[in-house]
């Protein structure tokens, strides 16, 4: 897609607002509807853009192959690691008060729901870019006379 | 007075259905995909008009943006045009589509109304759920707290299904990046 000056302009313009919106409803799930299944989604369909635009070169190099698969993983020991600490210090599985000693004000709720997020969303980004790029790797780029 | 939201409903709906019956009709599997993006564009403008904001987001990333992406993909790999389908195959589906259309108009008497407050949803564990999370989490979003919080075993289950549908995928075709991937090609 070397001729596509308008796509790469307003690409560029668009990837970073893309970005951080996802950023956004993710962050802001506390308040606004959200959160990190939606912001996953969001974040790799930036990267998508990206690699549609710029070529599955450019999208490797942002985001490599090897921290897709890592991240998959990574993402989904990460929620199962919370709960896991839980049960270590004699609480239920996933139950967030013994992750901070103020109960009172469910400090450890907070943080426990902060940290599986996280989870969710390195897993559910990863795991659509590693589809992308398990598709688009495998695909001829379309060529000019077929658009 | 005539509800103006209910009409949006109603004109995004007939929409949904023109492209329905457009995508059956069409041969051109690059237009056939252009057109289920379109599908899950309107899908997603429909669920915000039904206040569900973050399913519509959802919707336009994953059904509009992603899978066309995938889709378009996957014809790439395959043929620009489907095969002619026989007129028996078509009446076969017509009949099973009929039936699970008669059986789904039969059971909507017995659907709550929309917007309704005494749904087995609203009623139970889920008024519970809005009544305890101020006060236990101290978190405005209800939805955040009974995903993360009060139903975390559900999200984990979730987050381990995407992780699946991933390891599924690269199972089976690969992630495209490493250096054994180019020596098969």
């Amino acid at each position: 897609m070397g001729a596509h000056l308008i796509l790469r302009v307003v690409a560029k313009l668009l990837i970073p607002l893309i970005f951080i919106f996802g950023f956004y409803v993710h962050f802001h799930a506390k308040y606004a509807p959200g959160g990190a299944f939606q912001a996953g989604v969001i974040l790799a369909a930036a990267v998508i853009v990206y690699g549609l635009i710029y070529g599955m070169d450019a999208a490797r190099k942002a985001v490599p192959p090897w921290a897709a698969r890592v991240g998959m993983a990574l993402g989904a020991f990460i929620f199962a690691a919370v709960g896991f600490v839980s049960l270590i210090f004699g609480e239920n599985f996933l139950d967030y008060d013994v992750l901070h000693p103020d109960v009172e004000h469910a400090r450890g709720q907070y943080l426990g729901i902060i940290l599986v997020e996280i989870g969710v969303l390195l897993t559910v980004t990863t795991v659509i870019i590693a589809i992308f790029y398990a598709f688009a790797g495998r695909s001829p780029e379309i060529t000019e006379e077929e658009w | 007075m005539v509800d103006f939201t209910q009409v949006f409903d109603y004109v995004l709906m007939a929409m949904l259905l023109a492209i329905g019956v457009a995508v059956i009709r069409l041969k051109n599997l690059f237009a056939i995909v252009m057109l289920t993006g379109v599908y899950s564009l309107l899908s997603a403008a429909w669920f915000v008009s039904l206040d569900a904001l973050d399913v519509g987001f959802t919707e336009a990333a994953v059904g509009a943006g992603v899978s066309t992406v995938l889709l378009l993909a996957a014809m790439l790999l395959t043929a620009r045009d489907c095969d002619h389908v026989g007129a028996a195959r078509h009446w076969a589906a017509l009949a099973v589509t009929v039936a699970a259309g008669a059986a789904l108009f039969y059971a909507l008497p017995d659907m709550p109304i929309y917007g309704s407050g005494d749904t087995p949803a609203n009623s139970g564990v889920g008024m519970d759920y809005m009544m305890r999370t101020g006060e236990e989490l101290f978190i405005p979003n209800v939805v955040t707290a009974v995903l993360g919080s009060y139903r975390g075993f559900d999200t984990m289950g979730e987050v381990f299904v995407v992780f699946a549908a991933g390891v599924g995928v690269a199972l089976l075709m690969g992630l495209g990046g490493g250096k054994r991937d180019e020596e098969d090609v």
